[in-house]
């Protein structure tokens, strides 16, 4: 018996299992600790980018050098299985969204979750196309 | 009493028989719960509790486990079946066919005795969040009702749906790893009645969602709301609260009592 916990009779005998690999019983768990293990592909990336943001400071070679160090297989691979992670994140965070809000209606109809669901979806990937094109603009001007 | 035997006019073709495995307690005998299995004989329309029943009044009376109302209304025959938090009343034994179905107390509660587990750390729990109204000033008989709309009835109706089965503390692996999380159930009660527009209450329950075991032993991990049987979605009231409680706090700050 877990101390401060109340008991039905005190000094009744009860069992407690022990929770043990709780994250192993089932695939909602599972996927649940997908979720946080996201967590640290993301702040690898992010440690990758303030590194490189390190080097530019010290100069054009050393920024180079990172930059060189980005196109090696393993640091494409790393790229795209965060790519990979962060997306499901992304996902699992507007799937959960609506439960974060409180009930919102517009002119006395509650907002379905599935409408709120579609609507942060459809604004991450207008969002992501916009940063894309951008992107690809800026490379554009920047070719002879 | 009415008969929980298989009804008797079930033809031999539609009887098929099923394992069930039960994790077995007693508390004079066992210093560890253990299995039994039985085979039982089911037809397509008996629910998971009918098998219990079926075992309990014809091969091992000793058997024990809650249950009252058989529809799914009155929250006792909570356990875990094939490891999921369920009711047995409103489960069917057809959906595990060939079998086996495992049946075990609902998780993360102490056995009392087989099937059988202690809410009394649950009850206390709904008890501390005062699960009734606090009105702003006392009206008597003859002032009338408190009055409502429908739609300031919206606001918490999904809430007041709980029927304290308690498969949401057996769904949250927050509750077993803390059992000082005041947990899924008691939270969604704490907030169907803040939400109450007769209520008044509000500052009076903040304490317990500010508090660590409060809504922020909550992360959210969801599985409450999917085992869920009446839809109150208690992950919702939950982080919902986790805003409540922010908002609380700054206004505390700008604001000191």
């Amino acid at each position: 018996m877990t101390a401060g916990s109340k008991q039905a009779a005190p000094g009744m005998k009860t069992y407690v299992r022990p929770i043990g690999s709780w994250w192993l019983r089932n695939s909602f768990y599972r996927w649940y600790m997908v979720r946080e293990l996201t967590c640290v592909f993301i702040t690898a990336y992010a440690v990758i980018l303030l590194w490189g943001l390190m080097r530019l400071v010290q100069g054009r070679p050393a920024f180079d050098a990172w930059r060189e160090n980005l196109a090696s297989p393993s640091a494409i691979g790393f790229h795209l299985l965060a790519l990979l992670l962060v997306t499901y994140h992304a996902w699992t965070w507007f799937k959960v969204m609506p439960k974060t809000l409180p009930f919102i209606s517009i002119a006395g109809h509650r907002l379905s979750d599935r409408t709120i669901i579609a609507l942060g979806v459809a604004g991450a990937i207008v969002a992501s196309v916009l940063v894309f094109l951008a992107i690809l603009l800026s490379i554009l001007q920047a070719a002879p | 009493m009415e008969s929980r035997e298989p009804r008797t006019d079930m033809s031999a073709s539609s009887t098929r028989t099923i394992i069930i495995e039960c994790l077995r307690f007693d508390p004079a005998s066992d210093s560890e719960p253990r299995e039994q299995a039985y085979r039982v004989p089911f037809t397509d329309d008996m629910s998971v509790l009918e098998g219990l029943q079926y075992i309990k009044d014809t091969i091992d009376g000793s058997l024990t486990f809650r249950w009252s109302c058989r529809m799914a209304i009155c929250g006792s025959c909570g356990m875990m079946l094939n490891g999921r938090p369920a009711l047995a009343c409103e489960t069917f034994l057809r959906d595990f066919r060939p079998g086996p179905v495992r049946i075990e107390p609902l998780s993360h509660f102490p056995i009392i005795r087989d099937l059988v587990i202690d809410q009394a750390d649950f009850l206390a729990k709904l008890e501390s969040i005062k699960p009734y109204l606090i009105p702003a000033e006392d009206k008597s008989v003859a002032d009338g009702t408190y009055l409502q709309t429908p739609g300031q009835m919206d606001d918490y109706y999904q809430f007041s749906q709980c029927i304290n089965c308690l498969l949401c503390y057996a769904a949250c692996p927050q509750y077993g790893l803390n059992r000082a999380f005041t947990g899924p159930g008691a939270l969604a009660l704490l907030h169907r009645y803040n939400e109450d527009s007769r209520d008044a209450g509000t500052a009076e329950r903040m304490p317990i969602v500010n508090a660590e075991d409060g809504a922020w032993g909550c992360t959210l991990v969801g599985y409450c709301s999917e085992v869920c049987p009446k839809a109150v979605d208690p992950a919702r009231a939950v982080n919902v609260n986790k805003i409540n409680s922010a908002k609380d706090y700054f206004l505390h700050l700008l604001m000191p009592k």
